[in-house]
């Protein structure tokens, strides 16, 4: 949207509350939904940040396996680097535990959260450019792109209830020792994040289909969405880094 | 009541830059993927045993972290107050992982 543009619309807003569009705006002439959504992304930073300490704090400080990254045996509960550093150290072989965490299953589902970001973002162009010529393209519309952002972010919750599963599998749970405790509770805070994500998207798609999003207060609160979808993203890509690839 | 929403709206819109284009959008996403790959591949040579890997590791993250708030979450295009209400809360969000690290002696001065 140009600045022009958003001037005229943001007029034609104003001139039109009384047509259904409803915009607050604060005394610093800013919406006030968004400088709430901005001061509460800050206030989940802290949350993630919380719950990232913990993990990091007592990471290493497993009494028995499974662990993250290291060989680990079921009866003496001794670890190593290698499955043979484990045998060396007396664990029968069928008592070696491998290391829990997947990586190439954990870099897919890092990709789709990504792509679901780009996703979101042609969503919100769909619906800011709502109208205007070359965006009634079924591939240039918000229904599309917030369908294509669901659908991605439903898949990441796919890979993360195939990750759950199979480390229960495994012998993993939350009340196995400190790294199961620390992991599910900070990726199960991210994976809840991303379901109330989802349920927005399906919410915002549901109300395009029915009667379009379109028009200045749509926007923004596509925007807001959009925000929260892409902090979501963020702390991804922290988690990414310091849970799953640094040992 | 309507010139206060005149010039709120004036003041809305001179704060706002334009936004990424739709190639701009693909290119970012291109970088996230490139350094997504970069950093799984990374983690499979030799150089994941090297006392660089965490650094570069932690650097990667920082700029794919970066390019998402700045591109995709329009920060950088955005009014001030919003960069600000965002980077309070992550500075004291970094500031309190730093503090428990050390408080655990996860992270030690000179070692």
């Amino acid at each position: 949207m140009t600045v022009a543009t958003a001037v005229a619309t943001a007029d034609n807003a104003h001139a039109g509350d009384s047509h259904g569009e409803h915009t607050h705006y604060t005394t610093t002439g800013l919406e006030h939904r968004k400088i709430a959504i901005w001061a509460f992304i800050g206030s989940e930073c802290m949350l993630f940040a919380s719950l990232i300490s913990t993990y990091l704090v007592y990471k290493g400080r497993s009494k028995i396996g499974p662990m993250p990254h290291e060989f680990s045996c079921k009866v003496s509960n001794v670890v190593a680097q290698t499955a043979e550093g484990v045998a060396a150290l007396g664990c029968a072989a069928g008592d070696v535990m491998k290391p829990i965490l997947d990586i190439p299953v954990t870099s897919q589902s890092t990709f789709v959260l990504l792509m679901s970001s780009l996703a979101m973002v042609l969503a919100l162009e769909g619906v800011e450019n709502h109208g205007k010529p070359g965006y009634d393209r079924w591939y240039k519309g918000s229904k599309f792109w917030l369908g294509m952002t669901a659908l991605m972010g439903a898949t990441f919750l796919g890979y993360q209830s195939y990750e759950f599963t199979s480390f229960v599998h495994e012998g993993l749970t939350i009340t196995t020792n400190l790294f199961g405790s620390s992991f599910f509770t900070l990726t199960g805070f991210h994976g809840a994040h991303v379901t109330v994500g989802v349920l927005w998207l399906l919410t915002l798609l549901a109300i395009d289909m029915k009667r379009g999003l379109k028009g200045r207060n749509d926007v923004l609160v596509v925007d807001i969405c959009a925000l929260y979808w892409h902090f979501v993203d963020v702390v991804w890509i922290a988690i990414f880094t310091l849970i799953y690839l640094i040992q | 009541m309507s010139d206060q929403n005149t010039q709120a709206a004036h003041a809305h819109a001179a704060d706002h830059k334009e936004h990424p284009t739709w190639k701009q959008y693909k290119w970012v996403a291109f970088w996230l993927t490139l350094i997504t790959a970069v950093e799984v591949w990374v983690y499979y040579t030799p150089f994941k045993d090297s006392s660089l890997f965490a650094p570069t590791l932690l650097v990667m993250s920082a700029v794919k972290f970066t390019i998402v708030v700045a591109y995709y979450m329009h920060i950088k295009y955005d009014h001030w107050i919003f960069k600000r209400l965002f980077l309070i809360g992550l500075t004291m969000a970094g500031g309190t992982l730093m503090a428990l690290l050390f408080l655990f002696g996860k992270l030690k001065i000179g070692g």
